[in-house]
């Protein structure tokens, strides 16, 4: 039992850079989750690990056991499909015990009929059996043993599948978007076997998905990852209220974060949507400055006050305890979304001028390229801008 | 298929109109079914003229003693099939056949399957190699067997030239009692070969490749382990349809007989659809060939019934 230190990882297929020199840590016994949108390359850093593929420079060490170049037979680690990739024509008995006979039997040994005559094979296939049943008690498919998969129903063949990688006990579990065949219901139930699979089983797993919800929800820490690079690794709560990139704002939180486009007025000072923020970010004057503003980040202004800005309604969406309301806000890319608790929002009409106040101390600061800007003091004061 | 369709589309239609379409609905429920049976028509009329009445024809035929181009004929019964089981020549042939089918199959399954792992191994050429090895199939067998015929030819034919050249003993390939079913059922095996090739590419193309990898995964990565862990058992439902199908084609052999060796030499050559075309077209014992027939189509019959229920019950995963 030991980390997982990977080094300088890159991979490309034919011109296309898939993985750019990526290093990462992971601790024994981590429940890490690569997050990002499909294509981003956190399939392929799967299946590195896994000795699928094979990266084109770096290396990746478990423990102290270097892994490069070891067949993934050879590695410890045990895998999840989406697609769950069990054999068809075996039982489910035998699809969980195929890892153990491919290990412990000799090719003669794993023979039909002959095989089960040959010295020692049958106490050995005795221990698989009793193995595969106590693994298939603790996942709860014990009386399932007999059947094929095809008479499985999803969250049964899940089970089959993570069934299949535990009977080794391997050091590391990757998951490849092990609940994204799943309807919605069975999704939140199997997201927390999952969590429960990892606190009981103290191994490492590393969980790959485009679910922010089952990234926030399942893990130690969150690595976000686009176009082939890490943008951030991070706690999940520190993901979403502290991202160090654009895009890691705006793939994390739901509904979008909003984005509002500001310029530069002087040092200290940015021009966004008729007012002028006082802020602690030095850039050179007229520099197009991208503002984050999570929805819960707005509130309905207070009379009177002026850290105000407004937009018309465009739409209201009714989430149960919460409304969305979606606002046309001069300034910003798409409709500004903001969330609001039901009571405050009785009154609201489409097409109305809805005056919302800043929250100031939740604003997040971007630069041109997305990078994010941070404040160490943030906004204390809002003044109206003087137009003319 | 299409009356049942249009009578379960006309039952969809009905549930969704309500008393105020009652009018057309009432009208719908006659014309659709007509429109169904008369979709249906043509398919069904072709079906029925050029095979089931055909059928019928034959098995009515096996009954009587009717020669071709005689004016009368007289029912016999059942005589027909006593003399086709008591016949040594129909023994002959249908042990021919057996022989010839069971030399076949296994060779063009076989060497179909390697061939399709080989191709499908390679990254270059696949195309190429596909196509070479599916021309047997698609050419004219006549012109073929021509071909053959030059090759096996005992003093001319490359192959005894080859096998002289290399030392290996030469014969009369076609005209030798011990060679020529053999030979012939080479040829078969040359000729289907490709079909089987393409049927079984396709059938390694539609494994998914994460079984592949979770075998790598589990431990089954050596070629032993991967071929049968993971592409035989997923191969087999296409197996299964590719056996039966080469398997009718091997029992209709034909043509290369006719060409090649007419039944010869004596009658070590002879099958059952060459018997079947020397009693009823050159004999003209039309009664007696409706008899072969009827024994010939019900082989064929089982064949399929037992790809049907095999594949039903083992061979179907999903």
């Amino acid at each position: 039992m030991a980390g997982l230190s990977i080094s300088g990882v890159s991979k490309g297929f034919g011109s296309v850079r898939v993985l750019k020199e990526i290093s990462l840590e992971i601790e024994d016994g981590e429940f890490l989750t690569i997050l990002g949108p499909s294509g981003c390359g956190k399939s392929t850093l799967l299946k590195i690990l896994a000795g699928l593929e094979t990266q084109d420079s770096g290396s990746i060490f478990l423990g102290k056991r270097q892994l490069d170049g070891l067949r993934p037979k050879h590695r410890d680690v045990a895998m999840v499909f989406q697609s769950y990739a069990l054999y068809p024509h075996m039982t489910v008995a035998g699809n969980i015990a195929l890892p153990l006979r491919m290990r412990r039997l000799k090719t003669w040994q794993r023979l039909p009929l002959l095989g089960a005559l040959l010295p020692g094979t049958a106490a050995i296939r005795k221990a698989i059996a009793a193995e595969v049943s106590r693994v298939a008690a603790a996942l709860g498919i014990d009386r399932l043993l007999d059947r094929k998969p095809a008479q499985l129903s999803g969250g049964q063949r899940q089970r089959v599948a993570v069934g299949r990688a535990m009977v080794r006990e391997p050091a590391v579990f990757l998951m490849d978007e092990p609940l994204s065949n799943l309807d919605a219901k069975l999704r939140v139930q199997m997201r927390a076997e999952i969590k429960e699979l990892h606190r009981r089983l103290g191994t490492t797993f590393i969980y790959v998905t485009h679910d922010q919800t089952e990234a926030m929800t399942l893990s130690d820490r969150v690595v976000v990852m686009a176009d082939g690079e890490i943008l951030q690794v991070a706690r999940p709560q520190d993901i979403y209220a502290d991202p160090c990139d654009l895009r890691v704002a705006e793939f994390v939180g739901s509904p979008k974060i909003n984005i509002i486009e500001g310029r530069m007025h002087r040092d200290g000072l940015i021009d966004v949507a008729g007012l002028r923020l006082p802020v602690d970010v030095t850039a050179a004057a007229g520099a197009r400055i991208l503002i984050g503003v999570r929805p819960e980040a707005l509130g309905l202004a207070e009379p009177g006050s002026n850290d105000v800005i407004s937009g018309r309604v465009r739409l209201i969406e009714h989430m149960g305890s919460d409304v969305f309301v979606h606002v046309e806000m001069p300034g910003a890319s798409g409709l500004f979304v903001v969330r609001l608790p039901l009571e405050r929002t009785s009154g609201i009409q489409l097409g109305e001028l809805l005056e919302l106040g800043l929250r100031p101390g939740q604003l997040l600061f971007f630069d041109a390229d997305g990078r994010r800007i941070r404040t160490s003091s943030s906004v204390t004061r809002i003044e109206r801008r003087a137009f003319g | 298929m299409m009356p049942s369709s249009g009578i379960s589309g006309h039952a969809a239609h009905a549930a969704t109109s309500g008393p105020a379409r009652l009018k057309t609905s009432v009208i719908d429920r006659f014309s659709e079914p007509i429109a169904a049976y008369l979709f249906v028509l043509p398919g069904a009329a072709l079906l029925t003229i050029l095979f089931i009445l055909p059928v019928i024809a034959i098995f009515v035929i096996a009954t009587t003693n009717w020669t071709f181009g005689s004016a009368n004929l007289s029912f016999v019964g059942m005589r027909n099939f006593r003399e086709v089981f008591a016949d040594s020549v129909f023994r002959i042939s249908f042990l021919n056949t057996i022989v010839y089918v069971l030399i076949v199959v296994p060779g063009t399954i076989g060497l179909g399957l390697l061939i399709a792992l080989l191709i499908e191994a390679r990254q270059s050429l696949r195309g190429f190699y596909r196509a070479i090895h599916f021309l047997p199939f698609m050419a004219t067998l006549a012109a073929t067997a021509v071909a053959w015929e030059m090759l096996l030819h005992p003093t001319m034919g490359l192959v005894n030239q080859a096998f002289s050249a290399l030392g290996l003993p030469t014969a009369n390939w076609l005209r030798d009692e011990k060679t020529v079913l053999p030979v012939l059922a080479f040829i078969g095996i040359w000729q289907n070969l490709g079909f089987a090739m393409v049927l079984f590419l396709a059938g390694l193309k539609a494994i998914p490749i994460d079984l592949y990898q979770a075998a790598d995964i589990d431990g089954a990565d050596g070629w032993f382990d991967r071929l049968s862990a993971v592409t035989l058992p997923m191969l087999a439902p296409v197996s299964m349809f590719v056996v039966v199908v080469v398997a009718i084609r091997a029992f209709e052999v034909f043509d290369t007989i006719a060409i090649l060796t007419q039944g010869g030499p004596g009658r070590a050559s002879e099958v059952l659809l060459y018997t079947l075309y020397r009693e009823s077209f050159e004999y003209l014992r039309t009664g007696y060939g409706a008899a072969v027939t009827v024994v010939f189509l019900g082989i064929i019959v089982t064949l399929t019934l037992a790809q049907v229920g095999v594949m039903e019950k083992r061979v179907h995963y999903a």
